[in-house]
């Protein structure tokens, strides 16, 4: 194998790992949240129903965390692995942050393993979800660490390159790099509004599945509240996204809304083909990329003729950008429509075409993950260190990646699939009914 | 003390956690699988679910920590090590992943196979089999330099006995590791048939854990003889090891102080760790990587310690929480508890 096979198949094993861990990461961020906010509410108004949400998803959880582990260990040593050039200059300059996550997994998994194993320990329940709290924080945390070297990826800086020596380094000054204050809140945000709609979409499927129970309906409407705010505040921080990228990155901006000449009063290009350079059947919404970039309609845009052809990212970014956005859009309308409608007792939010789209809504979110994690790192290419090392330069030079990437391949199949079949017949073999009726009956003294 | 020293001593101290920890877990998986084919399951499985269930991602903690610390102190580390461990560093991760999530599934998912507990149990012994590889490469002779970049020989590690000698250690090990602490555990929980179990399997594994150490001694001589003698310079350390040994051997033997016996075997353990490091040092990689040429900038290194104690500060106190929960809860031990997972 020569080195551009090492080179192409590091990429294919990079991207699929990390694609992979995401999901799972990303539930792992944001359910530690929601079964705090559910624990919590069922406290306060002291409702089974809540508690017993909490349960199950932490059951869920415990699952979802397994494999966001493991695919946790598998990245972090691959980087060094594919990636050795990159990861020796990396460490030089932001180990830092990387060595402060394992920190927050190291706090996260020791109060989990607590968490889980002491429902029925504490009198006051109150004490139990207490130590729910650096769970949720450590998952946050663990998110905000690795986002900040992902950032500093796309803007690095805190050191000098004098003759290919790194000097001048300052650990601080990379960390709180340019691209940090967007990317670590669009990433948070993101994360806990796809776990909103994940488990909103479960409840809705359960409904549509013939139980009645109220459990899935509170648990539903819950999700859905929670996840319209943080949807509204995921666009308002993608917003900030694209006016750091005109500012940082405009050579991204530009590939991504596939703008070639510098203009003023620049129009949002929707969706359309591409077609020898000519943008066709595409929905274009006047000044609205003058809007999104400097937030005033008649700003120049840079635009991609400007830049020099081998720094040019690929084009077909454009269909990322536009099903983030599009996804985004279309899940803040229609939680808005549901709460409302909620509210109001417009009959259509309970018909079935109805919980169907929220059965959507989960899926659809991970897949706005997905793709926003591919818009920035195939947005930053030709380069994996922006303006410093190109991802060509930064790969292993060892033969045997495309073995190493068959195997991975298979285990993310069996994970994937092992994870899906064990959470099925998790929730299969004990229903909500069944659990609520032991519960009533435990309290009551019947049994022990 | 300089930085340099500082900075390996924290990742020892990991590596040596690791080590220790996940001996236990993976001799406990082994132990549990062997009981299932032996039909003796029904003593041992209870006993060592209770002890690895609230702990198992803790384990796993602790090797990442020693890998992103190594990248951070040691930056050029991620450049020889990561060129030539693609193959038994993505096995090892590969397998820690099956073994990982299948715990997971079959403790809280309720997939319970007797195929599965034997695979487990399986992995247990090939994890610390491909990540010795590790040691045996940073003893030299398997890498070489090809046009400025490092390339592993893989039929020269595969056919030294070297790397044989390191491969039956580690397994060794981990079983003697966890016979022993089990067989505390099992005391503590006041299951008698447990203890007495563990305590035949530590005395088994007893005598092949010590000589196949002694072994690998004997070939460094032809291997490596440059750290052959640094090793001798430190026979004194190796010395007190054994004495330690004994002491364990005996507290086992004598049915005693189990406890005692166990804190033996870490200080053992421990003692022989670090005169092998010690006895490694300067090199990270004989020849070409050292300790001092592959250190990180002063800044860097600054605030890596800085975060490592900051970061200190808040983990003991939250794993002597986890301990006191758990480990010494009498309680929950000896299964009075009906701490149910969620
Ligand atoms: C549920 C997922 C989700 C949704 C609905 C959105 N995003 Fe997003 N977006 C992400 C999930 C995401 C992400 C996966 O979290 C990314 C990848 C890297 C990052 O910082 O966040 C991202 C990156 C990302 C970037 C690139 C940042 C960079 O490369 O530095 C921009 C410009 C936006 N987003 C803008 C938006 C806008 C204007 C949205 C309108 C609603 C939007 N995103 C919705
Ligand atoms: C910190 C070290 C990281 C390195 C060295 C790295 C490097 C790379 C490289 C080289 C690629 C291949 C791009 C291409 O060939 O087009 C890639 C893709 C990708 N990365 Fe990163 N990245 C890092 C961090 C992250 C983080 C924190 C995430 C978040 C999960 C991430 C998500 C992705 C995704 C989803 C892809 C696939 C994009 C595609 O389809 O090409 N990366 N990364
Ligand atoms: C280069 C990219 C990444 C690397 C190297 C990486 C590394 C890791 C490692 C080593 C673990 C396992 C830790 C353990 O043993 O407990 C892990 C798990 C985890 N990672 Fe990643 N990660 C990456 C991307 C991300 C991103 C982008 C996020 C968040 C958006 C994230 C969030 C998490 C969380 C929350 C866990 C804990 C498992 C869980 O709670 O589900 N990671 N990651």
């Amino acid at each position: 194998m020569g080195n551009g096979d090492s080179l192409f198949f590091s990429r294919v094993l990079t991207e699929l790992t990390l694609s992979f861990h995401i999901i799972y990461a990303t539930i792992g961020v944001g359910v530690p949240l929601m079964i705090m906010i559910a624990q919590w509410v069922g406290i306060k108004k002291q409702d089974e129903h809540y508690i017993l949400l909490a349960r199950r998803w932490t059951r869920g959880f415990v699952i979802t965390v397994a494999v966001g582990v493991v695919t946790g260990t598998a990245i972090g040593l691959q980087l060094s692995l594919l990636w050795p050039n990159f990861m020796e200059l990396a460490g030089n300059v932001i180990a830092l942050p990387l060595f402060m996550e394992t920190f927050a997994f190291f706090f996260e998994a020791i109060f989990l393993g607590i968490y889980i194993y002491t429902w029925d320990r504490f009198k006051n329940q109150k004490k139990h979800l207490l130590l729910l709290i650096p769970v949720a924080i450590g998952a946050s945390f663990s998110a905000v660490f690795i986002t900040i070297v992902n950032a500093f990826m796309s803007a690095p800086q805190g050191f000098d390159l004098v003759n290919g020596e790194l000097v001048n380094v300052s650990p601080l000054v990379a960390m709180f790099n340019p691209a940090m204050p967007t990317k670590v809140a669009h990433v948070l945000v993101t994360a806990y509004m796809t776990s909103a709609f994940v488990l909103a979409s479960i409840g809705a499927f359960r409904l549509l599945k013939g139980s009645d129970h109220t459990y899935h309906k509170k648990a539903l409407f819950l999700m859905m509240k929670l996840g319209l705010i943080f949807s509204i505040a995921t666009a308002v921080i993608g917003d900030f996204s694209g006016k750091y990228l005109a500012q940082y990155q405009p050579e991204k901006l530009a590939a991504a809304e596939w703008h070639f000449e510098s203009e003023k009063g620049a129009p949002l290009i929707l969706y359309g083909v591409l077609d020898n350079g000519e943008v066709k059947y595409a929905l274009k919404i006047p000044s609205a990329l003058s809007v999104l970039a400097h937030g005033v309609p008649n700003a120049e845009v840079t635009g991609l003729n400007e830049f020099p052809k081998d720094e040019v990212p690929p084009l077909y970014i454009h269909y990322l950008f536009d099903s983030m956005v599009t996804i985004g859009m279309g899940m803040t309308a229609l939680a808005l429509v549901y709460v409302i409608g909620t509210w109001r007792k417009w009959r259509f939010v309970v018909s079935k075409w109805f919980r169907w789209l929220l059965v959507l809504g989960g899926p659809l979110s991970i897949i706005a993950i997905e793709t926003g994690w591919w818009l920035t790192e195939v947005g930053r290419q030709p380069w994996v260190l922006r303006g410093i090392l190109r991802t060509k330069d930064a790969a292993t030079t060892s033969g045997h990646v495309d073995t190493m990437l068959l195997l991975f391949a298979c285990l993310y199949l069996i994970l994937g699939v092992g994870s899906v079949v064990v959470l099925i017949r998790m929730f299969r073999k004990n229903s909500v009914e069944q659990e609520l009726e032991d519960r009533a009956s435990e309290k009551a003294g019947d049994i022990r | 003390m300089t930085l340099e020293i500082l900075g390996i001593s924290v990742l020892g101290m990991f590596l040596f956690g690791y080590i220790i920890v996940a001996s236990i877990d993976f001799g406990a998986g082994f132990f549990n699988a062997f009981s299932t084919v032996t039909g003796k399951q029904h003593i041992l499985t209870k006993i060592i679910h209770r002890y690895l269930s609230p702990v198992w991602e803790v384990t796993n903690v602790f090797l990442v920590f020693f890998f992103v610390g190594m990248v951070g102190f040691f930056p050029k580390t991620a450049y020889y090590y990561g060129t030539t461990l693609l193959v038994p560093a993505s096995i090892a991760i590969i397998l820690l992943a099956i073994r990982g999530a299948y715990y997971a599934f079959t403790t809280y998912g309720g997939l319970k196979h007797k195929r599965y507990t034997i695979l487990y149990g399986l992995t247990g012994l090939f994890i610390p089999a491909s990540l010795s590889s590790v040691l045996t490469i940073s003893e030299g002779g398997f890498v070489t330099m090809e046009k400025a970049d490092p390339v592993l020989d893989y039929w020269a590690l595969f056919t030294s006995p070297l790397s044989w000698s390191i491969v039956v250690l580690s397994l060794t090990a981990v079983l003697y590791i966890s016979a022993v602490f089990l067989t505390w555990y099992a005391n503590h929980a006041k299951d008698e048939a447990a203890t007495e179990l563990l305590r035949k399997y530590a005395l088994v594994w007893a005598g092949p854990a010590i000589i196949t150490a002694a072994g690998i001694i004997v070939e460094m001589k032809g291997h490596n003889p440059e750290h052959y003698q640094r090793l001798l310079d430190l026979w004194w350390l190796f010395a007190l090891s054994v004495v330690l040994f004994a002491g364990t051997v005996y507290c086992i033997w004598k049915r005693r102080a189990y406890g005692l016996a166990f804190g033996l075997l870490v200080g053992q353990f421990a003692l022989a760790f670090l005169a092998y490091g010690a006895s490694h040092y300067p090199y990270l990689l004989y020849p070409y990587l050292t300790l001092y040429d592959s250190f990180t900038n002063q800044s860097m290194a600054i605030a890596l310690v800085v975060a490592f104690i900051a970061g200190l500060g808040l983990l003991i106190p939250s794993l002597y929480l986890l301990l006191r929960l758990f480990l010494f809860n009498k309680e929950y031990v000896e299964g009075n508890r009906n701490d149910e997972h969620a």
